[in-house]
């Protein structure tokens, strides 16, 4: 129990920074940025949608700081996140709730495969010491975690689309289309994600694979596991249910921590792409000037982060008979 | 069975150090990624001190024809604006290793700084120390630091360093935390203790060269990121477009369409350099972990 | 004295650690024999070979450690020539192992209950039902309430984390139980209270046991036989009682002078000088003659062989050819 609380004030304080990054950072830098998007905003908005988001940046305040804060946190919590400017009149949270699917699809989907395949590959890898595989397997992981993600992303742009023409050019579905839910669609939606899938699991499955690799040596070399062997017990068995689960459990922790890394690399496909997500979506806040936009996006992609540790801990707690007693 | 007396000597004095430095050598000269590595790393430096003698051309210049082919005058061809791609691939190496030296250091220290702090303290200050810490290393680093620059409106280099900064110390803080941890309870920093010494004379000169092949390992990651999280700010075109770096050339080059246009040369030459230094990085770390954990090392099969 | 066939016979076993300056010789040409039902005790210094003998006879040894040569004749079958699947035939069914630490030898993440499912199921087709009630059976007889089944390894004490192990190392009722310092990671009280646990066992099951230790005390309260090892060879091997009584190799003499005892009257404590020594460059022929009182001029020219005394055998030229 006391680990539960210790996790929930861990979230609920990393919101709160989050927040409040959000709130501080315009009105820290030095002749508030939110002032030259505001002269844009003013010839098309309402007087209202004006003043609240002069409100919500702080320019030419009514109110004392904090009753700014209270107020922006009080919006949030509602939900009203401003309207943005690239989508105009549209309120950010609504433009948000469009990328979202995609984002959560693509990266949620591909990461996982990369976790999971990555996890696989270094358990085996560290099973069968000594050969090839185990001299070749790090040093490749290392050089092609390396390359940076786009890079790769265009790559596979250059070769599959531009040149072989095997897969389109990027967005998640033909424009042409409307979304539907026939089968025809979901293929276009899997041809055109197929891609910046492929980029994601190769760039991060060699973090995996080396971690577990790791983990899974140390724990080969571990009592237990001659205590299995001694018994008899087949070498799946002993692989899967008495090295491997043990294991992959420092691993999840670290997978838990890395998925702010992750993410970024994400974003930065789905912009090689134009893949209408969170990541495009923060590009293209960020070049109109699109401040409210681009703060909901920072505070839903902390989020996102978050929830995915919380179902990490979830399944470590699942895994882990310890962790359940520690509290 | 013999009994034999430890002498204060054995069990007080802090492990031998001069050993350590020969034994490195020795054990970075045997394996084939530190040596990899450093040859990359030592070649990418040669590079970037040379390149006023290496460069065909001034890279600024604008007075060639526009996405110009590869040709045995410009290896590369040119760019949109007119100047000669290799050349400018040569430059930018400056700017890239700079960055990466400075931003790497930089969050290195800060990492050091706030991770044996919170080792030492302990009890309240740890508490909040780490918790400072777990919050940054959670904060999805692309998105802050892109957030940040928005803001910022100058985007020059001073900037960059800073985001790469602000959301690249805190990994290095937590491992470093948890050695100091480990350190804090040797016993020969009991004995530091029962002298007298001050807590700042235990950290500077017995812990922390006890702590150096972490502090390098973790420069070393500090720099692969600093290159990779520059790389991807300039792309984007948040870094200050007119500098001359392997980000922002990809960033010219994504705009003029080069993929389209028949000049995949201007888009993957940079990314091959940038690649390559984080490849670089990334295999003498890797191969610092093998060396200071045998365990890891490839079996040979007997 | 009705001559049995010797459960388990090992003959002229040599176990070798690959390092990097060339292999070296942790077992040198150790034999023994265990008959059914005996209790073999072997006793030694830390890093004389005990557990790397054990764990050759047990086929457990992992890269660097390998067996060169020899024989480990376990019901007959050289053991040494199976592969890893003929050997899965005759583990835990016939032989099993407890090691040093139950918190390390019992996989934290699965419960008591599970671990033994596993090792029965590696062998037999048995309903669960069925394997329930031998794992209730198992835990019983080693003196812990079956509701433990359910427990994980780090719920447990100390104790009953050690009986736990050897309850399922009992789980097929074998002929031999090999046994790596089960008392080692307890208290005093507690070990007592398991040694006279697995003897009541022994008596009950009738297996064969051997139990390496470096706590002479215990082992000599507990073990029929007994087997001195000190730098990778068989020192001393006999009768325990006799051994005590009369130890023939002045080391087995140094070692049993070394410890005090709470009865009888007060004798200075005598030690071994000097150190064991450094495998990879052992002593010329006989390995203890560098520390030895009694050594002469043969003993670094001539390698002494187990020689027969009174019973005992001794590793010492002072009784080769009845000298």
């Amino acid at each position: 129990m006391r680990y539960a609380l210790r996790r929930l004030e861990f979230f609920a304080i990393t919101l709160w920074a989050a927040l409040t990054l959000n709130f501080v950072l315009p009105r820290l830098m030095p002749g508030n940025p939110a002032e030259a998007m505001l002269v844009r905003f003013r010839g098309r908005a309402s007087l209202q949608a004006v003043q609240e988001m002069e409100a919500a940046f702080g320019l030419h305040p009514h109110d004392s700081i904090f009753k700014q804060y209270f107020d922006y946190l009080s919006n949030t919590a509602h939900g009203d996140l401003g309207t943005s400017l690239s989508f105009f009149p549209t309120p950010v949270a609504k433009v948000i709730m469009l990328a979202l699917p995609w984002t959560v699809g693509l990266v949620g989907t591909a990461t996982v495969i990369a976790f999971l395949l990555g996890t696989l590959i270094g358990m085996l890898a560290a099973w069968r010491r000594g050969g090839i595989f185990d001299a070749l397997l790090p040093p490749t992981f290392i050089v092609v975690s390396a390359i940076p993600y786009f890079w790769i992303g265009l790559l596979l742009l250059l070769v599959f689309s531009f040149v072989l023409r095997w897969f389109p050019l990027g967005f998640s579905y033909d424009l042409t289309d409307q979304i539907n839910l026939s089968w025809s669609f979901v293929g276009e939606v899997v041809a055109h994600g197929f891609l910046p899938a492929l980029t994601i699991v190769i760039t991060s499955i060699g973090g995996w694979i080396l971690t577990m690799r790791n983990t899974m040596i140390t724990t080969l070399a571990e009592d237990y596991v001659k205590m299995a062997r001694a018994k008899g017990l087949s070498p799946v068995r002993i692989m899967l249910n008495y090295a491997g689960r043990n294991a992959i459990l420092p691993n999840l922790t670290g997978f838990a921590m890395s998925l702010g890394f992750v993410i970024s690399g994400a974003i930065a496909v789905e912009i090689v792409f134009n893949y209408p997500g969170l990541g495009f979506m923060l590009l293209t806040a960020v070049d109109n000037e699109d401040f409210a936009l681009m703060q909901g996006l920072f505070l839903l992609i902390t989020l996102a982060v978050l929830v995915a540790i919380l179902v990490a801990d979830v399944v470590t707690a699942f895994l882990d008979p310890r962790t359940r007693e520690a509290g | 069975m013999a009994i034999q007396v430890l002498t204060k000597q054995e069990v007080v004095a802090p492990p031998p150090r001069e050993n350590v430095l020969r034994n490195l050598v020795r054990a970075i000269a045997g394996n084939r990624k530190a040596v990899g590595g450093i040859a990359l790393l030592t070649f990418f430096v040669l590079v970037a001190i040379l390149a006023p003698l290496i460069s065909p051309y001034d890279p600024n210049k604008l007075a060639f024809a526009q996405m110009l082919q590869p040709s045995p005058k410009h290896l590369l061809g040119t760019t949109g604006a007119g100047q000669d791609i290799f050349s400018q691939l040569i430059w930018s190496t400056r700017e890239t290793l700079v960055l990466a030296v400075v931003a790497g250091v930089m969050a290195t220290a800060i990492s050091v700084l706030v991770g044996v702090t919170a080792a030492y303290l302990g009890g309240f200050w740890d508490h909040v120390l780490n918790l400072f810490t777990d919050v940054f290393l959670v904060i999805p680093t692309l998105p802050l630091m892109i957030v940040i620059s928005a803001y910022a409106q100058n985007h020059g280099l001073g900037v960059l360093i800073g985001v790469i900064v602000v959301t690249g110390w805190s990994y290095g803080a937590r491992q470093l935390r948890s050695q100091a941890l480990a350190l804090r309870n040797r016993e020969f920093l009991e004995a530091a203790r029962v002298r007298g010494e001050r807590a700042s004379y235990i950290i500077f000169f017995e812990v922390l060269p006890n702590m150096t092949s972490l502090i390098v390992a973790i420069f070393l990651g500090a720099a692969l990121y600093s290159v990779l999280a520059a790389a991807v700010l300039q792309y984007i075109g948040l870094g200050d477009s007119s500098d001359l770096s392997w980000g922002n050339m990809l960033y010219w080059a994504q705009h003029n369409g080069a993929l389209l246009a028949g000049s995949p040369w201007w888009v993957l030459a940079p990314g091959l350099c940038i690649a390559l230094l984080g490849a670089a990085f990334a295999l003498v770390n890797y191969a610092f972990d093998e060396i200071s954990n045998p365990a890891l090392r490839p079996v040979k099969k007997s | 004295m009705i001559a049995t066939r010797p459960i388990l016979e090992v003959k002229d076993l040599i176990v070798d650690y690959a390092s990097d300056h060339g292999p070296v010789r942790a077992v040198d040409r150790v034999s023994l024999e265990v008959a059914p039902g005996e209790f073999l005790g072997i006793v030694g210094e830390s890093g004389c070979g005990k557990s790397t003998l054990l764990f050759a006879i047990a086929r457990l040894l992992s890269p660097p450690a390998s067996i060169v040569s020899g024989e480990v004749r376990f019901q007959g079958r050289d053991m040494v020539k199976l592969d890893d699947e003929e050997l899965r035939h005759v583990r835990w069914r016939h032989y099993s192992v407890v090691m040093q630490s139950a918190m390390n030898a019992l996989n934290p993440v699965l419960s008591v209950g599970e671990q033994l499912r596993d090792a029965i199921v590696a062998h037999e087709e048995m309903g669960s039902r069925k394997i329930h009630a031998r794992s209730e059976e198992v835990m019983r007889l080693v003196g812990i309430d079956p509701i433990h089944l359910k427990s994980y390894p780090h719920q447990l004490s100390g104790g009953m984390r050690q009986r736990a192990m050897i309850a399922m190392a009992l789980v097929f009722t074998p002929e031999l139980v090999i046994m790596d310092e089960p008392t080692s990671a307890l208290d005093v009280v507690a070990q007592r209270s398991l040694m006279l646990q697995i003897k009541e066992l022994q008596k009950k099951i009738g297996f064969a046991a051997i139990f390496v230790t470096h706590d002479m005390s215990l082992v000599s309260h507990f073990s029929d036989r007994l087997a001195i090892m000190y730098a990778g060879q068989v020192m001393e091997l006999g009768d325990t009682k006799q051994v005590f009584a009369d130890p023939k190799h002045p080391y087995s003499v140094g070692l049993l002078g070394s410890f005090p005892s709470i009865h009888g009257p007060k004798v200075p404590l005598r030690g071994i000088p000097g150190s064991p020594p450094d495998l990879a460059h052992p002593p010329a022929r006989c390995r203890f003659h560098p520390r030895c009182p009694r050594r002469f001029a043969p003993c670094s020219t001539t390698e002494p062989e187990l020689y027969a005394k009174e019973g005992s055998l001794a590793r010492c030229l002072l009784y080769a050819d009845g000298a």
